[in-house]
């Protein structure tokens, strides 16, 4: 187990490497954890990897302790009773709503024409209250990946997206209309631990936020 | 052949329920012990009379999410919790007597689900209110009831958070705060998003307040937190906290946990407000709280305090413990269901 004694949620995929090296500097042991790629629970140093939307899953459930994950998951799981601790500052991405490059947006015709949008997205939650609290009618189409793909092949008029640097989006002919959100990567832990844990809980916050 | 149950629902067998009757026996020998006389009332209510409680729609919990509509047009509910129930049962048959008047019950409440989350529709909830005892000392009596029944079940080790709902608003009034910040605050607050809090205070306050709220709103642990209290304002707003830990004996201080930064998503709290948690349980096993204001609501205005339990919760915790070693392999410290007793009236659970 880790100084702290808490189990930690790591989220794979790209803000593994940064959660794991903010790990480093406060003292919690990663080195097994970089060095097998399949596994999953880490019991020496106290860490669990899972995708980042697990990650509110697993803290709130109590089965890990404290964990690390995007905003934009924070964001779309937003009835997950969990504690917001710090912005650990890495991971920035903007959610935002695409649509194809061209002087008329593609998504404004369709709600001036047709009175209703059709939006493909990953992010339901975020997509809907977004357009909602906008005022404009939209039907969501659920997908789970190359959410570009979609107005592309003339499914949606536009999709609500996570980008980071906008080159996928430039790639595939879309261009940014509208900004929502934008994300890093937070600090969260279970309501229980938050209490019977204070302690821990706190050395672990202040020192990652003191990197 | 399969035939479902609505999910949120399950079936309890003669193994469990003998396990529950032995928490529920627990819990009524020591609500009787302190005094307080065990109600029921229906399940079904109008809606009518428990929307006079003040509980906005989609304001959580205590909305009730099942209705239907009787033969005369009228909206009937299931209840959600047993609170409002008792406020209404104690200003229609307790109107005048003597006070404090002190209830307990054990009974079904129903809410609705996030889908895929493991919540329950359907929860067993055994509790106690007190009417007409007034902070601190009706809050200190709550909290003792409420410790000894956490250890009559036989869970030492579970501790009881122990907020107070008007720190916040008092405080943001004292600063000045508009309407409609005071009101993202406490929603960041009330959501236990620390990172929207310190947005939301430091745009709606000079820099000395913000630094004071979003310190008091991080504090949590033992009673020696309050002594550690600077700004004069932070120490004048957490009085009834301090009032409440001075009003309770030593073993019952030992199993609180201050935090200040508390607050529950129900509406009708106005003071101390409780959390129930045990090792090893993710989620709150209990709550409660003072709510000054809504028997007022209901024509007798009296103080009021209470707590409910969700004896499932409970059963759950105790044998999670040993339930939990088998599922991921760590020791189990857990005394095990053996340990439901009361002093007074020991009651064997067979396991």
């Amino acid at each position: 187990m880790n100084p702290f004694g808490l189990r930690i949620a790591v989220p794979r995929g790209v803000m593994m490497g940064e959660t794991l090296d903010a790990l480093d500097r406060v003292g919690v042991d990663t080195r097994e954890v970089r060095e097998n790629d399949r596994k999953l629970l880490f019991d020496d140093a106290g860490i669990v990897t899972m995708r980042p939307s697990d990650v509110p899953t697993y803290v709130e459930s109590g089965a890990a302790d404290i964990g690390v994950t995007g905003k934009d998951v924070l964001m779309e799981q937003r009835t997950r009773d969990v504690v917001e601790l710090a912005d650990l500052g890495f991971g920035p991405c903007r959610m935002v709503l695409d649509s194809i490059a061209g002087d008329a947006d593609p998504a404004e015709e369709a709600l001036r024409r047709l009175g209703v949008m059709r939006v493909a997205t990953k992010y339901v939650t975020i997509a809907t209250r977004y357009l909602e609290a906008t005022g404009r009618q939209a039907e969501i189409v659920k997908v789970n990946g190359s959410v570009e793909l979609a107005p592309l092949t003339g499914m949606v008029d536009a999709i609500v997206d996570l980008t980071a640097t906008g080159t996928t989006l430039r790639e595939n002919g879309l261009v940014i209309r509208e900004e929502i959100a934008a994300s890093t990567a937070r600090l969260i832990a279970n309501p229980a631990t938050h209490r019977l844990r204070a302690d821990a809980v706190d050395r672990l916050r202040e020192a990652l936020v003191a990197g | 052949m399969t035939l479902p149950i609505p999910s949120g629902t399950r079936d309890v067998l003669p193994d469990e329920m003998r396990e529950r009757h032995g928490v529920v026996a627990a819990l009524r020998d020591v609500f009787t012990s302190h005094g307080y006389g065990e109600v029921a009332t229906p399940a079904v209510e109008y809606a009518s009379v428990l929307e006079r409680a003040g509980v906005a729609a989609g304001a959580g919990a205590a909305d009730p999410r099942f209705r239907s509509v009787d033969e005369h047009g009228e909206t009937l509910v299931l209840r959600s919790d047993m609170t409002v129930p008792i406020a209404r049962l104690v200003s229609a048959r307790f109107s005048d007597a003597p006070l404090p008047i002190r209830l307990s019950y054990q009974a079904h409440c129903y809410r609705s689900i996030v889908p895929g989350r493991g919540q329950s529709r359907e929860v067993l909830q055994a509790g106690i209110e007190l009417v007409g005892a007034g902070a601190p000392d009706g809050t200190a009596e709550a909290l003792t009831v409420l410790v000894g029944a956490l250890q009559a079940v036989g869970l030492d080790d579970a501790r009881v958070a122990v907020g107070d709902a008007s720190i916040f608003p008092e405080l943001l009034a004292g600063a000045g705060v508009d309407d409609a910040r005071r009101a993202a605050i406490l929603h960041e607050l009330s959501t236990r998003d620390l990172v929207g809090l310190e947005r939301e205070v430091r745009a709606a306050c000079d820099e000395g307040t913000a630094a004071m709220l979003l310190h008091l709103a991080s504090r949590r642990g033992g009673p020696e937190l309050l002594d550690a209290l600077e700004d004069p304002r932070a120490v004048a707003a957490t009085e009834g906290v301090r009032q409440i830990v001075d009003g309770v004996d030593e073993d019952v201080r030992s199993r609180l946990i201050l935090d200040l930064g508390l607050t529950l998503k129900l509406g009708y709290y106005t003071g101390a407000v409780f959390e129930v948690y045990a090792p090893g349980q993710g989620h709150a096993i209990g709550g409660g709280g003072r709510y000054d204001d809504l028997l007022g609501r209901f024509g007798r205005s009296l103080p009021a305090v209470g707590f409910a339990l969700d004896v499932d919760a409970l059963h759950t915790a105790l044998v999670g413990k040993s339930r939990g070693s088998w599922r991921v392999g760590r020791p189990a410290p857990a005394p095990g269901l053996g340990a439901v007793s009361t002093p007074d009236a020991p009651t064997e659970v067979p396991s």
